[in-house]
């Protein structure tokens, strides 16, 4: 009897709570990986959400910011776990986050099934873009297949005639190698898919080998976190280097290349990758993050946090632009579809399916002024890029 | 037939598998001789790797890192089975799995608290970074050395087992070891030092993949799986088992990555074959293991008198 008056009680007091609080904040709830060797990443993602809170001072338009982390751990079943936790219990009105597409595919309908918003700061399945795509979901970051696409127009442009292909065994792998096979107009003589997640396999020894012998000219490679530093390391002993050129999506970054300095990996400087976005691409927005994360933290950002300081930002003008009403959903989805706000990686606009329509650039690994490793953009491959699944999303 | 690619898989087989065996042999003898469990075995591997690590960042010698290392995991094998493991012996396998769980949980904590989430790359001397070439044949200098190390250690721990007093006792506690304890032999010291000893191997092979692979938490729970494999595939307890299985695992890894995909593309379409290789290669091993329990319960090479 009197657990089932407190029980009343503490339910009471916790609806008059929430009840409270919707009025003059707004809840985001970010999904990220804090532990396995990808916590570097979540770290990175997670600095970067904290700057760009401090960059708008805690507060979007007249609400207060109330963020929550949580950890995926690496596997979809924990990210739908927590999803389900910040939608149900915590009531986030924005869920942000993901780094990897098989956690987001998991996740996603969690998040939308609930009417609240969704958005990608990293992960960008082609599901998702296609016939999956959402009213409510959004990317600050791309479609998967766009960046190695934009790889395989740079390699048509190089001259390159045949290729071998190496990538993770997962939903994010086999759109990077669609992606990268559907721009390049040469042969692609041979291709690997290795095992991924929180047992991945780092040694590559069998592939390398395999690349070796198949003759191809260049070598594409897509291995996101610490498999990164842990394939070009194998590349270089290998003795591949010089004999097979080696081109990267997402793999050589601000969290590999201190790693691969440290290492004296030398050969990774001069290797060109593609990506949209760069320490050094010249804006104010971004000279303010990168700048500030320098000071903070030492080290440059990542495109994980350029993307999650958007996500944040994103949502930032779109409050701004409904002045802190939550309540209409159709106007804030308006105002999240003009991406009004001054991106990192300068102006982009949405598809149909979401998805950012943006530039991709081919970045060169280099030394700064201060002797640290980090990448320059040297041109741009695809102006205005819109992902090719976007046709199949009825929207 | 590339035969200059076949040998290069072989040698990186043998490299896998000595690697393996490194981890197994101190597992099946902790298993086999003490009868526990010893989940946490693969976060010896990974604080081996770390300890050897901020050897080389500080003295920039590989030797040290690895023998400074070796010392480091002999003392903290020892440390683990005298404050832990020795209370546990005569409790049940499922205590066993449940404190060395914990313990993988506390060590992959302390790791992350002491030299953060980042992992760690350990440089090597460019000797070692180099490739050695015999005619068409290029194979990377260091996994040689791998090579190399596994079967001095593995000669090493063979006359150990099969010439001394001590490894008589190993292989007397494997066998029978309610009656080496009758015969009046100090056991709790022979416990110390086989765990510490497997301890020591575990770390090894963590300091020999790390300039590889890079250290980074959780290494050892994605290899101790396969470590326990090679030990119910080799015999539970059984030095020689763990090496043959060891490597017969190590083969089948690396020659299912290989050619698996090959394989397959005569049998099946191409688009099929590329989806079921790898998955059927991370496969492979286990259907061996289950081969093994149906037909032969006790492993390819149990120890002598092991019923």
């Amino acid at each position: 009897m009197y657990f089932k008056l407190i029980r009343t009680a503490i339910i009471a007091s916790a609806i008059a709570v929430t009840g409270a609080a919707q009025a003059d904040s707004v809840k985001i709830g970010f999904i990220t990986t804090l532990t396995t060797p990808a916590a570097v990443i979540g770290e990175d993602m997670k600095n970067s959400v904290e700057l760009a809170m401090e960059h708008i001072g805690g507060k979007m338009g007249p609400l207060d910011v109330e963020l929550i982390m949580e950890d995926d751990g690496f596997k979809p079943d924990v990210g739908k776990q927590k999803t389900d936790k910040l939608v149900k219990q915590d009531d986030v009105d924005f869920v942000v986050g993901y780094i990897w597409s098989h956690v987001l595919l998991a996740s996603a309908k969690s998040v939308l099934d609930a009417d609240k918003f969704l958005i990608s700061a990293n992960a960008g399945p082609s599901q998702i873009a296609g016939k999956r795509c959402h009213k409510n979901f959004f990317s600050s970051s791309w479609q998967n297949d766009q960046t190695p696409m934009a790889m395989g127009e740079h390699l048509n442009q190089k001259g390159v005639k045949s290729l071998y292909v190496m990538a993770p065994n997962y939903a994010a792998g086999k759109d990077m190698v669609r992606g990268v096979e559907s721009t390049f107009t040469g042969k692609v003589l041979g291709k690997d898919m290795t095992k991924w997640g929180a047992d991945a396999q780092l040694d590559f020894s069998a592939e390398l080998a395999k690349a070796k012998a198949s003759g191809a000219e260049a070598l594409f490679v897509f291995y996101p976190g610490k498999a990164g530093g842990a394939f070009i390391k194998q590349y270089q002993q290998a003795g591949l280097q010089g004999t097979m050129d080696l081109y990267t999506v997402f793999t050589v970054d601000s969290i590999a290349l201190p790693k691969l300095q440290a290492g004296g990996l030398s050969g990774v400087l001069g290797s060109k990758n593609t990506q949209q976005w760069s320490p050094d691409i010249l804006n104010a927005a971004n000279q303010r993050f990168v700048g500030d994360y320098l000071k903070k933290h030492g080290k440059y950002p990542s495109f994980y946090g350029a993307q999650s300081y958007d996500a944040i930002m994103l949502i930032n003008s779109a409050i701004q632009k409904v002045n802190g009403n939550l309540n209409d959903k159709d106007a804030l989805r308006a105002a999240l579809m003009e991406a009004d706000f001054d991106s990192v990686r300068g102006k982009y606009s949405y598809g149909n399916n979401h998805m950012p329509i943006q530039n991709f650039y081919l970045r060169e690994v280099v030394e700064d002024d201060q002797g640290r490793w980090t990448t320059k953009i040297v041109s741009t491959v695809l102006t205005n890029h819109q992902d090719p699944y976007a046709k199949d999303c009825k929207m | 037939m590339d035969w200059s690619l076949l040998i290069t898989q072989l040698l990186n087989g043998l490299q896998l598998g000595l690697l393996l065996f490194l981890l197994a042999s101190g597992l099946t003898l902790i298993f086999g001789i003490m009868d526990f469990i010893n989940l946490s075995h693969g976060s010896f591997y990974m604080i081996g790797a770390y300890f050897c690590g901020s050897v080389v960042a500080k003295s920039g010698s590989f030797l040290a890192g690895i023998i400074f290392g070796l010392a480091g995991m002999f003392a903290i094998g020892a440390l683990v089975e005298w404050f832990i493991a020795r209370k546990l012996y005569r409790a049940d396998h499922l205590d066993h799995v449940l404190v060395t769980f914990g313990l993988i949980l506390v060590f992959d904590t302390l790791v992350h608290l002491i030299w953060g989430a980042a992992g760690m790359a350990i440089p090597l001397p460019d000797a070692l970074n180099g490739q050695i070439t015999l005619g068409s044949l290029v194979f990377p200098v260091y996994r040689l050395l791998i090579i190399f190390s596994g079967l001095i250690v593995a000669a090493i721990l063979f006359i150990l087992v099969t010439r001394t007093r001590l490894g008589m006792l190993i292989r007397a506690g494997a066998s029978n070891r309610t009656m080496v304890e009758a015969l009046g032999i100090n056991i709790n010291r022979l416990f110390l030092i086989v765990f510490a000893l497997g301890a020591a191997m575990a770390g090894l092979a963590g300091m020999l993949i790390a300039p590889i692979t890079e250290a980074s938490i959780g290494m050892g729970n994605d290899i101790i799986i396969v470590a326990f494999v090679v030990v119910i595939v080799g015999g539970i307890g059984s030095v020689k088992g763990a090496f043959y299985a060891a490597l017969i695992l190590g083969l089948i890894d690396t020659m299912s990555r290989s050619y698996l995909d090959a394989l397959l593309k005569l049998a099946m379409p191409v688009t099929y074959a590329e989806t079921a290789a790898p998955a059927l290669s991370a496969m492979l091993i286990y259907i061996l293991m289950a081969a093994v329990l149906a037909f032969r319960p006790q492993g390819l090479f149990p120890p002598a008198g092991m019923k």
